[in-house]
C-alpha cells in the first residue's frame, strides 16, 4: 500500500512533559485517517508536528516519500481545534488572504472561492465582516479556506465541533467527496460515531504512546468477543431461558427488541460455533433477533484506554 | 519573503482602515491645535485684567517710580494708617495692598515694607515690586553718600560674553537652549512612538491569539515572518499617521493664524514698538535661527533615522513577544512595565544629565547601552559626539536589536499556541529551550 505520509518513531518533549514517545503511524494514500485518544493523548502535538509548527526532538516525518520541508506547506490543508478569523476583517478578504498565503494566486483563489461560496450557498457574505457571522457561518468560513487550495493531505482537527446536523452532514459529504477526488484525510476527533461513518484506518493515542492502529474493519474483527444478541418468541419461556443457560454464557441482553418475550446476549465459548447456536435455537421457538455483536469504534476506544 | 509582503500589506491595511485610528489620526491634531488656541486664549484673558495694588508710602520716595502698566495699577493712599488702609484695600477687592513706612534709615525700611493681600500673589509681580524699590533705595543710597547716579548709571559695564568653539564656530548661549529643546524633541517623539505603535502590535498579537486564527496562519507561514509583518505593517502605518499628524498639524496652525492670528501679531508688534527692544527680540530670533543652522544637521538626520528605526525594532520585538506570551492586555502590563520603566529613565536621565554634561560618564553610558542609547544619544549628538562612538553604539543597538528578535521569535513561537495561563519569567525562559 502506497503511504502519503509516514511518521517514523516521532518523540516530543516540552520541559517535563513527555507528549510524543516514539510515534509511527503510516497513512495510506487516499484513505481517511482517525486519529483518535483521550484528551492530552498528544493528538494535536503529533498534528502539529506535520504541520511544521513543532519540530520533533527525534524520529521524522515523510509526506509523499520525502522528508517534510516548508514547501510541503502548499500541500496541506489543516482546519485546527482552536480556529478563528480576524474578526474585524471582510470574509471575501480574509478567504483571499489565507488562500494566497498558501501559495495560490489572487485571480485563481479569487475563481475557487467563488465556486465553494456558490456550493455552500453564502456567496452573500463575502462583504461581510467576520464578527456578523455565526459561529457556524464562520466554521464554513475556515472549512473552505482549509480545502481551497487542493492539497493533498488533509487535515481536521474536530471538524464538526459548532455545526448544526444539517450543516455537519454538509461537512461530511464533502469530506467524502475530497476522498473520492484523490485527497487524504487525517481526522481526529472525540466522537466516535463519526469514526464509523467515515474512517477506513484509525490510530488511538493514549499518554504520548500510540497503542493501536490498522484498518478499522480489521480491528473490529480483532475486538469482536463472539457474542450475539438472539431474541425469541417462545410460549416456554422460563424452561427455554434455563436450557440456554446451560449450553451457553449468557448475559443480559444490550438491545432493544420488539414483540419477543426472550432476549439476551450469548457468548460462545471456545469450539461452539454461530452456526450451532442458531440451529439450536430454531428448536426453541421463533427466531425474531439474531445477530452478532460487533465492537463500535466507542468499545474499541474505552476497552483499550482502560487496559492501557 | 512574499509571506512578508502579504502579511505586512495586511497588517497595514487593517491598521488604516480602522475606523478609531482613522479618527485618531484626524482628531488629535485638531485637539492638539484646539488645545493649544485654549491655552492662548485664556492666558489673554488671564493678563486682560488689570491688577490693582493700593499703595500707602509714607516716605514719598516712590510715586515716580511705582507706575501703572497694562496689567498692573498702583493707586497711592498715601493719608490712611495701615488698618485703614487695609480696610480700604479690602473693600476695593484689591489685588493687594503694599505699605511703606517711613523712618531715616533706608535699610529700616527695606525690612518694614510690606505686601498684604487675600490670597498669596504671584511670584512675578512681587519681584517685580521688589525690584522697583530696591531700585529707589538704593539710588537714594548712593545720594546720601554723596555719589552723582548719573554717573554710577553711566560707569556701568554690560557684558555678552563672545563664544566661540575651538573649530572657530560662533556659539551663543541660545545654542545651548536649542541644543537641549532639540535633543529633547527628538527624544520624546522616540519615546512616544515606541509606546504608541509598540503596544499595538502587542494588542494586534494579542487579538490574533484570541481570536483563535493564529494557529491557522503558522500553518502557512512562519511564525517569524509573521511577527515581522506584524512590526514591519504597524510601523508603517504609524509612519503614516505621523506624517499625516505633521502635515494636518502645520495647516490648521497656518489656519488658526490666518484667522485669528492678525490681532495677535499687531497686539506683538505693539508690544515689540513699546518695550523699545526690538532690535534685540530680532536679534534672538537671530540666534535661534543661526543656533538650529549651527547644529550638525546631517549627522542628526542619520542618527536620527538609524537611532529610530533600530531602538523603535528594538521595542517592537520585545512588544510582540509579550503579546503572544498571555492572553489579555491586564497581563500583559507585569512585562510591559520593565519597558516603561527602562525608557522613561532614558529619558530623564537623558534630560539631567545631557544638558550639564552632554560628555560625562553617565551621558555615555546611557548612549551606549541599547535600550536607552536611542533616546539619550539623539539627545546628545546636537552637542557633537565623534562619530566613531555613535558607530559604536549603533553596533550594539542593532547587535543587541537582532538577539532580542531572535529571543522574541522564539517566546512568540511557544508563546501563541498557549492559551490560558498567565507565563511567569520562569517560564519564559523555558520557552526560550522548546
Amino acid at each position: 500500500m502506497d503511504n502519503l505520509l509516514v511518521v517514523d518513531s516521532v518523540s516530543k518533549t516540552f520541559a517535563e512533559h513527555k507528549a510524543l514517545n516514539s510515534v509511527s503511524i503510516n497513512i495510506p494514500k487516499g484513505s481517511i485517517f482517525g486519529l483518535l485518544g483521550p484528551n492530552g493523548a498528544g493528538k494535536t502535538t503529533l498534528i502539529r508536528i506535520i504541520n511544521q509548527i513543532t519540530m520533533p526532538d527525534s524520529g521524522s516525518v515523510f509526506l509523499d516519500n520525502e522528508p517534510l520541508k516548508q514547501s510541503h506547506i502548499r500541500d496541506i490543508g489543516y482546519l485546527p481545534e482552536e480556529r478563528g478569523l480576524y474578526p474585524k476583517m471582510k470574509v471575501g478578504e480574509q478567504a483571499l488572504y489565507l488562500a494566497q498565503l498558501k501559495g495560490m494566486t489572487k485571480s485563481d483563489a479569487k475563481k475557487q472561492l467563488k465556486h465553494w461560496f456558490e456550493k455552500f450557498d453564502i456567496g452573500e457574505w463575502w462583504g461581510k465582516k467576520v464578527v456578523e457571522l455565526s459561529k457556524g457561518m464562520a466554521q464554513k468560513v475556515q472549512f473552505i479556506v482549509t480545502v481551497l487550495h487542493q492539497p493533498k493531505l488533509l487535515i481536521f482537527d474536530e471538524p464538526f465541533s459548532g455545526f448544526d446536523p444539517i450543516n455537519a452532514n454538509l461537512i461530511k459529504d464533502e469530506i467524502l467527496n475530497l476522498r473520492d477526488q484523490g485527497a487524504t484525510v487525517i481526522f481526529s476527533t472525540h466522537r466516535m460515531e463519526s469514526v464509523e461513518e467515515l474512517c477506513d484506518y484509525i490510530a488511538l493515542l493514549n499518554k504520548s504512546n500510540k497503542i493501536l492502529d490498522g484498518k478499522l474493519d480489521e480491528i473490529k474483527t480483532e475486538y469482536k468477543t463472539n457474542t450475539f444478541e438472539i431474541g425469541l418468541t417462545t410460549s416456554n419461556k422460563l424452561n427455554i431461558e434455563n436450557e440456554i443457560k446451560k449450553s451457553f454464557n449468557t448475559s443480559e441482553a444490550t438491545f432493544k427488541g420488539l414483540g419477543n418475550n426472550l432476549k439476551m446476549n450469548i457468548k460462545l465459548k471456545e469450539a461452539q460455533t454461530s452456526e450451532e447456536l442458531l440451529s439450536f435455537l430454531l428448536n426453541k421457538g421463533q427466531v425474531q433477533h439474531f445477530k452478532e455483536v460487533i465492537p463500535s469504534a466507542n468499545d474499541i476506544f474505552i476497552k483499550s484506554v482502560k487496559e492501557n | 519573503m512574499g509571506h512578508l509582503r502579504l502579511i505586512t500589506e495586511r497588517e497595514y491595511l487593517n491598521k488604516v482602515t480602522n475606523k478609531s485610528f482613522i479618527l485618531a489620526t484626524f482628531l488629535t491634531p485638531l485637539i492638539i491645535t484646539g488645545f493649544i488656541m485654549f491655552l492662548g486664549y485664556l492666558t489673554s484673558v488671564n493678563n486682560d485684567a488689570v491688577k490693582v495694588i493700593s499703595v500707602v508710602d509714607n516716605t514719598g520716595y516712590f510715586t515716580n517710580s511705582l507706575i501703572s502698566s497694562d496689567d498692573l495699577k498702583f493707586e497711592f493712599i498715601n493719608d490712611f494708617d495701615l488698618e485703614e488702609a487695609k480696610l480700604i484695600s479690602k473693600t476695593k477687592a484689591d489685588y493687594g495692598l503694599l505699605y511703606i513706612p517711613n523712618y531715616r534709615d533706608l535699610n529700616q525700611i527695606a525690612d518694614s515694607t510690606m505686601f498684604i493681600s487675600e490670597d498669596s500673589p504671584s511670584l512675578s509681580i512681587i519681584s517685580k515690586i521688589e525690584d522697583r524699590i530696591e531700585k529707589v533705595l538704593t539710588n537714594k543710597n548712593f545720594e546720601n553718600a554723596g555719589l552723582d547716579i548719573e554717573k554710577i548709571n553711566k560707569s556701568k559695564i554690560y557684558i555678552n560674553l563672545y563664544q566661540e568653539s575651538f573649530e572657530g564656530e560662533e556659539t551663543t548661549k541660545m545654542d545651548g537652549l536649542v541644543k537641549v529643546m532639540f535633543g529633547m524633541i527628538l527624544g520624546v517623539l522616540l519615546y512616544i512612538f515606541i509606546f504608541a505603535y509598540g503596544s499595538m502590535i502587542m494588542m494586534s498579537v494579542i487579538e490574533e491569539k484570541t481570536s483563535r486564527i493564529v494557529e491557522i496562519m503558522i500553518s502557512s507561514v512562519k511564525p517569524f515572518q509573521l511577527m515581522m509583518g506584524k512590526i514591519l505593517g504597524t510601523s508603517l502605518a504609524g509612519l503614516t499617521q505621523f506624517l499625516v499628524w505633521g502635515l494636518l498639524i502645520m495647516m490648521f496652525s497656518y489656519l488658526m493664524a490666518s484667522v485669528f492670528g492678525i490681532e495677535s501679531t499687531t497686539q506683538n508688534n505693539e508690544l515689540l514698538l513699546n518695550s523699545s527692544g526690538n532690535m534685540t527680540m530680532n536679534q534672538e530670533a537671530l540666534d535661534v535661527i543661526s543656533a538650529f543652522i549651527s547644529l550638525p544637521i546631517l549627522n542628526i538626520l542619520i542618527a536620527f533615522l538609524l537611532y529610530f528605526l533600530g531602538g523603535y525594532l528594538l521595542y517592537a520585538s520585545l512588544f510582540a513577544a509579550i503579546g503572544a506570551a498571555v492572553d489579555n492586555q491586564t497581563d500583559a502590563q507585569q512585562f510591559v512595565m520593565p519597558l516603561t520603566i527602562i525608557l522613561i529613565l532614558a529619558l530623564y536621565a537623558g534630560i539631567l544629565t545631557v544638558p550639564e554634561d552632554p560628555n560625562g560618564t553617565v551621558a555615555i553610558l546611557l548612549s551606549h547601552i541599547p535600550f536607552t542609547s536611542p533616546v539619550v544619544m539623539l539627545m546628545r549628538i546636537p552637542y557633537g559626539v565623534p562619530v566613531y562612538e555613535q558607530i559604536i553604539s549603533i553596533i550594539i543597538l542593532y547587535l543587541t536589536f537582532i538577539l532580542c528578535i531572535w529571543l522574541a521569535a522564539k517566546i512568540y513561537r511557544v508563546g501563541i499556541l498557549m492559551y490560558g495561563k498567565k507565563p511567569s519569567y520562569k517560564e519564559l525562559i523555558k520557552w526560550l529551550k522548546y
